[in-house]
C-alpha cells in the first residue's frame, strides 16, 4: 500500500495505460529510495565499512601495541577460536543468556498480563509508564545501588539475616541474576504488553466456555496467541545478554570469564586486537543466525 | 480489542496477579527509592543515613569535572536524538510505505543489525573504524557513534507505529492537499507524532547511558557524565552521585510527562 | 553499489596503512624552554592520582589543576581519566591527542618501542635534578630519555588485625592458601589485573613474576583458579572499600591505596590503623614506577614539559605523596611529606624488602600467554 499514489482514480488509469503503470512504479522506487538515502549512506559509513574493517583486521597480525599489522595476512585469530579456553567462555555465557531469558520471561510474563488486562487505558499507560522510570536513571548507577544493597550492610542483607532466609548475596551467581533481570525486565515486559493487549479477547472468552477450567484456557488459547511477543521479548532479551558482562562483574565480584569482558581485554590487556576483531565477528555471525532462524520459525508458524 | 466483561481472569487468580504485580514494582523501585533518598543523606558513607542535607547538590554543582560530563552527555544525546530520529523516521516511512526500490532488501536487514548487534563489538569496530580513516576521537566522534546505534532503534519504533496506522487518512489527505509535502505534514505526521516521539525518547534515553560504546570512542575532554560516574563510582562512592542521579531522573521523568501531556492534548484535538 | 562499497574499503585500508605519527610533536618538544606554555593541556592520568577539586579540599592538600592554571592563566587543563595502562595506550595508539600521560614503567617501554613517546627536552625540566639518584637510570627507560618517575609503590596485602597476624611477616599463602581453618574464607579479594595477580602467585610459587615458563605460568594459573572458590570478587579499584566495610577482610592491592583510605576512615574517635594494616609478603612482591610521558600524538608539548616540571618541585612532589599516600621518587620533596608517612614501612620498605621487590619487564608477545593464562583462571 503506497502512501499517496493509491487512488482508485489512478489506478484505473494505470490499468487502462500500462506506460503510466511504468511510470508510477518508476516514481515510488524513486521516492523510496530517497526516503532512506540519508539513513542508508550513514549506516554504509559508520555501520558496514566498520562491520568490514573488523573482519579484515582479523585476518592480520597483531603488532606489539596489540595493533593489527595489515600485512602478513594469516588465519590465527581464527584458529584460536577454536581453542578449549574460547569454548568454555562461549558456553558460559550461553548459559547465563538462557537462564536469564528463562527467569525474565517467567517473571515478566504474569507481570505484562496484569498490566495489559486493566481496564482503564489511562491505568495500562501509567502502570507502562511506571515500569520505565527506573530506567531513565543511569545504568551504573542503579547497577551500584543493587550492591550496596546487597553488601554486608545492605538492607537485603539484614533482611535476610533476621528473617534467616539468606546470607550475604553479594558476589553469588545470585547477585548476577538478580542485576540482569532488573536490567532486562522492560524487554520484555513491553512486547508481551503488546502482545497481550492486542488478543482478542473473545476468543479467549469462547476457550473460558468450551473448556472447564480457566487454567485450560490459559494454555490453549491466551498463551499461544501472545506467542509473538514471546518471541520478540526473548529474542530482545537474549542477544544482548550473550554480551553482558557490566553487571556480571560488578555484582558477581568479576569471578567470571563471560564473551563480552574477553573481547574487551583483547583490545586491553591482552593487546591482540586482530583475536578482538575474530571473536567479535564470530560471534555477530552466530547471532544472526539465530536472529534469522528464531524469526523465520515464528514466521511460519503465524 | 477491549476486555470484555467474560474474558477477565477469575477474581482469585486477579487477585495473586496484582500482589505479583506490585512485588515487581517494589523490586523495580528499591534501588532507585535508595537511591534519591541517600542523596539527601549527610553521611558520605552511602547506606548509612546521617541526617537530611542538600549539601550533595550543592557539591555537585560545584565539580568542575561533573558539569562538564554532564554537558557533554546532553550536547551528545540532543545531536545524537535529533539527526537520528529524522533518518530513523525517513527509513522507516521507506520501508513500510514503499515496497519495491534499489536496495530495499539490503537496507532491511542492515537497519536491524545496530540492534542486535552487541555493545562491545560496535565500540570496537568504531574504534578500529576511526582510528583507520584517521578520524580524532572526541565528542564528534562519540555523536556519531551514537548516531549509528540509534538510527535503527528509531526506525524500529516508527515503523511499528507505520504498521498499526489506518491508512485511509493519509489517502484523503492526498485528495485535500496540493503537494505530497503538505499533506506529510499536516496529516502523516501528526499520525505517526506517537512514534517518532517514542522513537526519540528511546534515542535519548540510549545516548544518556551509553557506556561500552563511548568509553572506547572518546578523546582528551570528552568524557560523558556515564563514563565519568563508571571512573568515579568504583572509588569514591560519595552521595553527590545520588544527587546526579535523582536530577537526571527527574529530568528524564518531566521530559515524559510533558511529552505524554502534549501527545493526548494533541489526540483528542484530532479526534474532534 | 558493491563496487563502490569495495573502493571505499580499499581507501580506508590504505589509509589505515600509510597513518604514520607525527614528526611535529618531536620538533616541537626539541623547542621547548623551560617554563613555556604553547596552550591548553590534555592531561590524561589515572583516577584519583593527582589531588584537585573536591578531592583535594578535603584532604587538605593543594589542587594541582588549579595551581598551574593560576600560573599560566592562559593555560586551561583538560582532565580526562583512565583506569588501566592498556586503556590509555588504546586511546593513544588510535590516535587520541593527549598532551601528558602516566604510563607505568612496562608500558614506557611498550610505548617507547612502538614510537609513541616523545623523547623529553629535559633543559626544559630543570626539576629533574630533584630526584632521588635510585631513579636517575631505570631499566624501563635509561637516563629518563622518555618519562619522568611519578609515584612508586609496591603490591601486598591489606588485611584486618582481627583476622590476620602480622607479627612475624604475612606470606601470600594467607591469600592463595588460607586453609580450611581461615576465619575469613570468602572474604578475600585479588587484583583484577593479570601482570599483578598472576605475578603475586608466581611469587609465592618462588618464580620470577616475568618468567617466560609456560610451566611457572600454567602452575600460577591452577593455583588461582583453586583458590578462587574463596574468594568475593576480583576487583582493582574499590577492593579498600570492600575491606573497610567488611566485605572482605583480607585484599590484594596497592599500599597507597589502603594507606588513603585508613586515613579517610579514621575520626577522632577511631584510629583505622589499629584495625588494619598492609603488608608486603615474605615470599617478595611487585614493586612498580609510574611516570610522566609526553604521547607522540600531543598537540601543547611545552605546556606538558611545564607541568612535569612543576610536579618535580620539592613542595608539589610532597604533596603528591601526602594525597595518594604512594612513595615519591622526589628527594627533594621529602622534607615536604608528613614525618608519619616518611617513616613508614608500608610506604617506604626497609632495604631488606627491597631487595626481595621486582618490577614488571614487558614480555612481548608472551603477553598473551599471560592474558589467556589469567582468563583461563577466571573460566
Amino acid at each position: 500500500m503506497t502512501l499517496l499514489d493509491d487512488h482508485d482514480q489512478v489506478k484505473q488509469e494505470e490499468a487502462a495505460n500500462p506506460e503510466l503503470e511504468k511510470r508510477a512504479k518508476r516514481q515510488e522506487s524513486w521516492r523510496g529510495f530517497f526516503h532512506a538515502a540519508p539513513a542508508y549512506v550513514y549506516l554504509t559509513f559508520f555501520f558496514t565499512l566498520p562491520l568490514l574493517i573488523v573482519y579484515v583486521f582479523s585476518f592480520a597480525s597483531r603488532g606489539p601495541t596489540g595493533k593489527p599489522f595489515l600485512e602478513d595476512w594469516n588465519l590465527d585469530s581464527w584458529i584460536k577460536l577454536g581453542d578449549p579456553l574460547v569454548m568454555e567462555i562461549a558456553l558460559r555465557s550461553l548459559w547465563l543468556a538462557l537462564l536469564n531469558t528463562a527467569l525474565c520471561l517467567l517473571i515478566g510474563y504474569p507481570f505484562a498480563y496484569w498490566i495489559a488486562t486493566r481496564r482503564s487505558e489511562r491505568t495500562r499507560t501509567l502502570l507502562l509508564v511506571a515500569v520505565l522510570i527506573p530506567f531513565w536513571s543511569n545504568f551504573l548507577i542503579r547497577t551500584y545501588a543493587w550492591r550496596m544493597l546487597l553488601d554486608s550492610d545492605g538492607i537485603i542483607t539484614q533482611i535476610g539475616e533476621w528473617s534467616g532466609l539468606w546470607g550475604q548475596l553479594l558476589f553469588t551467581p545470585t547477585a548476577v541474576f538478580l542485576g540482569l533481570l532488573y536490567g532486562y525486565l522492560p524487554f520484555v515486559v513491553l512486547p508481551l504488553y503488546a502482545a497481550i493487549e492486542r488478543l482478542d479477547w473473545t476468543l479467549v472468552e469462547a476457550g473460558r466456555d468450551l473448556y472447564a477450567s480457566g487454567s485450560a484456557a490459559f494454555r490453549k488459547i491466551t498463551l499461544p496467541l501472545s506467542k509473538p511477543g514471546i518471541v520478540a521479548g526473548s529474542v530482545l532479551v537474549f542477544i544482548p545478554s550473550l554480551g553482558a558482562y557490566v553487571t556480571p562483574d560488578i555484582l558477581g565480584g568479576a569471578k567470571t570469564t563471560l564473551l563480552g569482558n574477553y573481547i574487551v581485554t583483547q583490545f586491553t590487556a591482552a593487546r591482540n586486537w586482530p583475536f578482538g576483531s575474530a571473536l567479535s565477528g564470530a560471534i555477530l555471525i552466530i547471532m544472526l543466525a539465530v536472529t534469522i532462524l528464531y524469526f523465520r520459525t515464528d514466521a511460519r508458524t503465524i | 480489542m477491549t476486555l470484555h466483561q467474560g474474558a477477565a481472569a477469575r477474581p482469585w487468580v486477579d487477585r495473586i496477579l496484582a500482589i505479583n504485580g506490585w512485588l515487581i514494582f517494589a523490586f523495580l523501585y528499591l534501588p532507585i527509592g535508595m537511591v534519591v533518598i541517600f542523596s539527601f543523606s549527610a553521611s558520605p558513607n552511602v547506606g548509612r543515613w546521617g541526617g537530611f542535607t542538600l549539601d550533595w547538590y550543592e557539591r555537585m554543582l560545584g565539580n568542575e569535572q561533573l558539569m562538564n560530563s554532564l554537558r557533554n552527555s546532553v550536547i551528545v544525546a540532543l545531536a545524537s536524538t535529533v539527526v537520528s530520529t529524522i533518518l530513523g523516521t525517513a527509513a522507516a516511512i521507506a520501508l513500510d510505505r514503499y515496497r519495491k526500490w534499489v536496495g530495499r532488501g539490503a537496507f532491511d536487514a542492515v537497519v536491524y543489525l545496530p540492534i542486535i548487534i552487541p555493545d562491545v563489538t560496535m565500540a570496537v569496530m568504531l574504534l578500529l573504524w576511526f582510528t583507520s580513516i584517521g578520524m580524532n576521537l572526541g565528542l564528534g566522534s562519540i555523536t556519531l557513534s551514537h548516531i549509528a546505534f540509534n538510527i535503527s532503534f528509531v526506525a524500529v519504533v516508527v515503523r511499528a507505529r507505520l504498521a498499526n496506522m489506518d491508512p485511509f487518512m493519509e489517502e484523503a489527505a492526498a485528495d485535500l492537499y496540493a503537494s505530497r509535502w503538505q499533506a506529510f505534514r499536516r496529516v502523516t505526521l501528526p499520525l505517526i507524532m506517537p512514534g517518532v516521539l517514542g522513537g526519540a525518547l528511546l534515542a535519548l534515553t540510549l545516548s544518556l547511558d551509553d557506556v561500552v560504546i563511548t568509553s572506547f570512542v572518546q578523546g582528551p575532554g570528552s568524557t560523558t557524565l556515564p563514563v565519568y560516574v563508571f571512573g568515579l563510582i568504583k572509588r569514591s562512592v560519595t552521595p553527590e552521585i545520588n544527587a546526579v542521579s535523582t536530577l537526571m531522573m527527574v529530568m528524564s521523568v518531566g521530559l515524559v510527562l510533558a511529552s505524554l501531556f502534549f501527545q493526548t492534548r494533541a489526540d483528542r484535538r484530532q479526534r474532534q | 553499489m558493491k563496487r563502490l562499497v569495495g573502493i571505499i574499503a580499499v581507501l580506508a585500508l590504505v589509509t589505515a596503512a600509510c597513518g604514520g605519527s607525527d614528526g611535529d610533536a618531536q620538533a616541537l618538544a626539541d623547542a621547548c624552554e623551560a617554563g613555556e606554555v604553547d596552550g591548553d593541556l590534555n592531561l590524561y592520568n589515572w583516577t584519583e592520582y593527582l589531588p584537585t577539586g573536591p578531592e583535594a579540599e578535603d584532604a587538605g592538600v593543594v589542587d594541582f589543576i588549579a595551581e598551574f592554571e593560576d600560573r599560566y592563566p592562559d593555560v586551561n587543563v583538560v582532565y580526562t581519566q583512565y583506569d588501566s595502562n592498556e586503556a590509555m595506550l588504546a586511546q593513544i595508539d588510535a590516535g587520541a591527542s593527549y598532551d601528558l600521560v602516566v604510563p607505568s614503567d612496562y608500558m614506557v617501554s611498550i610505548m617507547k618501542g612502538s614510537d609513541l613517546l616523545v623523547k623529553l627536552n629535559h633543559d626544559a625540566i630543570p626539576g629533574m635534578s630533584n630526584l632521588d639518584p635510585t631513579f636517575a637510570n631505570p631499566g624501563y627507560d635509561a637516563g629518563n630519555e622518555y618519562s619522568v618517575p611519578y609515584q612508586w609503590g609496591t603490591t601486598g596485602i591489606g588485611f584486618n588485625y582481627d583476622y590476620l597476624d602480622d607479627s612475624e611477616g604475612i606470606s601470600w599463602a594467607a591469600i592463595f592458601e588460607p586453609g580450611e581453618d581461615a576465619e575469613y574464607l570468602g572474604r578475600i579479594s585479588f587484583l583484577d589485573d593479570t601482570r599483578e595477580t598472576l605475578g603475586a602467585a608466581l611469587k609465592y610459587l618462588g618464580y620470577s613474576l616475568n618468567t617466560t615458563d609456560q610451566a611457572e605460568l600454567d602452575e600460577a594459573s591452577a593455583l588461582i583458579k583453586d583458590a578462587k572458590a574463596d574468594i568475593a570478587a576480583f576487583d582493582s579499584s574499590s577492593y579498600w572499600t570492600l575491606l573497610t566495610n567488611g566485605d572482605t577482610h583480607v585484599a590484594m592491592g596497592w599500599n597507597g591505596d589502603f594507606l588513603a583510605e585508613y586515613d579517610g576512615i579514621s575520626t577522632d574517635d577511631f584510629d583505622a590503623y589499629e584495625q588494619y594494616g598492609y603488608a608486603i609478603p615474605t615470599e617478595g612482591a611487585a614493586a612498580w614506577v609510574d611516570t610522566m610521558a609526553i604521547p607522540m600524538t600531543a598537540e601543547h608539548v611545552c605546556t606538558a614539559h611545564a607541568f612535569i616540571d612543576m610536579v618535580l618541585e620539592p613542595f608539589m612532589g610532597g604533596e603528591l605523596t601526602n594525597y595518594n599516600y604512594y612513595a615519591s621518587p622526589n628527594l627533594a620533596a621529602q622534607e615536604h611529606i608528613y614525618p608519619d608517612i616518611l617513616e613508614w614501612e608500608a610506604v617506604y620498605p626497609s632495604e631488606e624488602t627491597m631487595t626481595s621487590l621486582e618490577f614488571f619487564e614487558d614480555l612481548g608477545d608472551f603477553e598473551i600467554n599471560y592474558s589467556d593464562a589469567f582468563a583461563q583462571a577466571k573460566s
